[in-house]
């Protein structure tokens, strides 16, 4: 069951006792930390991607992609609304500036997981690997929250 | 104007929907105005003619909706970023609303009505407030209905063969009397989209 699971990406973790500490991890200046997804009906449909990444350092960086195995394909997506209209184009980056704290959340930058391997369960979490130019791969355990979810459940650390 | 907006069937209905959208927002962005009630009255529950599916399977009409204040928005469950936000939105208005919300239509119209069937809109929306209805119809249905409300929504096509949808993600609330009251814009703040609930109710 363990190995199916890891096979599929999905590490299997006790349910979530309301609200715990977020996985954090830090590279270079830059420290990732909250990163959450929504449950979803099937896999049919795609999923969310939402973290938050801080930059302590002196020098600016950039999210140039995403990667996790339980996705056949991911992008980086902007929600923008232009007279009245929302759309959500490929973004080919998100700039993360000197100093600066840059989410990606709800109804702005967002990663986009498609063709799921498996339903997103709330409760469960898998990896994701966040690609920045200078910082380089950082990994970090993504949680599964509700549909209704609108933001990280946890301390942020 | 943008490249392609979905005609649905492209027949007779779908075109005048499509005639109908263009000319609402050609008139202008009906958000920022506030002085043009020409434009504003264009967009009336009374005067629209279209009929859908709710996702019980019920055929709706907007007259049906006359007589208590109404919400539209429109959306997909195929949508991962703004569709739950809007929806999550619309929740937490209905609580703030506490009892005035049961004087209130909340109505979703699917733009995709090709994916989301009664049942398929049934099984998504029962994650959020259950007072919120879904609608769809056919593809010609929909192009009226959204035309009516001078929607737009448009198919965007990804590069794996799947599509996505851009839509109007403004939520329209309407009075009892049919007439559009005002538009609530995306990820508005509860300090100002209660109020203008409120401001319809009443
Ligand atoms: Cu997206």
């Amino acid at each position: 069951m363990k190995h199916l699971a890891t096979a599929l990406g999905l590490a299997v973790t006790l349910p979530l006792a309301a609200v715990a500490e977020c996985a954090s991890v830090s590279a270079g200046g830059l420290t990732v930390t909250g990163a959450w997804s929504r449950a979803t009906i099937g896999n049919e449909r795609p999923a969310v991607f939402y973290v938050e990444i801080r930059n302590e350092g002196e020098t600016a960086d950039r999210l140039t992609g995403i990667d996790t195995p339980v996705a056949a394909m991911t992008m980086l997506h902007r929600t923008v609304v232009e007279e009245g209209v929302a759309s959500m184009p490929h973004a080919e980056a998100v700039e993360i500036p000197a100093c600066e704290t840059v989410g990606l959340a709800p109804g702005s930058h967002h990663g986009m997981l498609m063709g799921l391997t498996a339903p997103l369960t709330e409760g469960e979490s898998f990896p994701v690997t966040l690609q920045f130019e200078r910082a380089g791969a950082v990994e970090i355990d993504t949680r599964v929250l509700s549909i209704r979810a609108q933001e990280a459940q946890c301390d942020a650390g | 104007m943008r490249r392609r907006l979905i005609l649905g069937g492209a027949g007779a209905l779908g075109a005048f929907g499509f005639m109908m959208g263009l000319g609402a927002w050609r008139s202008g962005d009906l958000r920022r105005i506030t002085g043009d009630a020409g434009a504003l009255d264009r967009i009336d529950l009374a005067r629209m003619d279209w009929e859908l599916t709710d996702d019980r399977g019920d055929r709706v009409s907007p007259r049906d909706w006359l007589g208590r204040a109404s919400m539209v928005c429109f959306g997909f469950t195929w949508c991962p970023d703004v569709c739950p936000t809007t929806l999550m939105d619309i929740s937490g208005w209905l609580e703030d609303l506490g009892p005035e919300a049961e004087r209130i239509h909340v109505s979703l119209i699917t733009v995709d009505p090709e994916r989301d069937s009664p049942a398929t809109l049934s099984e998504y929306l029962s994650n959020f407030d259950p007072r919120i209805r879904g609608l769809t119809g056919t593809p010609a249905e929909v192009a009226q209905a959204a035309g009516a409300f001078g929607a737009r929504y448009e198919r965007i096509p990804r590069e794996d063969g799947d599509y996505t949808m851009d839509h109007t993600s403004g939520v329209h609330v309407f009075r009892p009397s049919g007439a559009l009251s005002s538009i609530i814009d995306f990820h508005e703040d509860r300090k100002f989209a209660v109020p203008k609930i409120t401001r319809a109710i009443e």
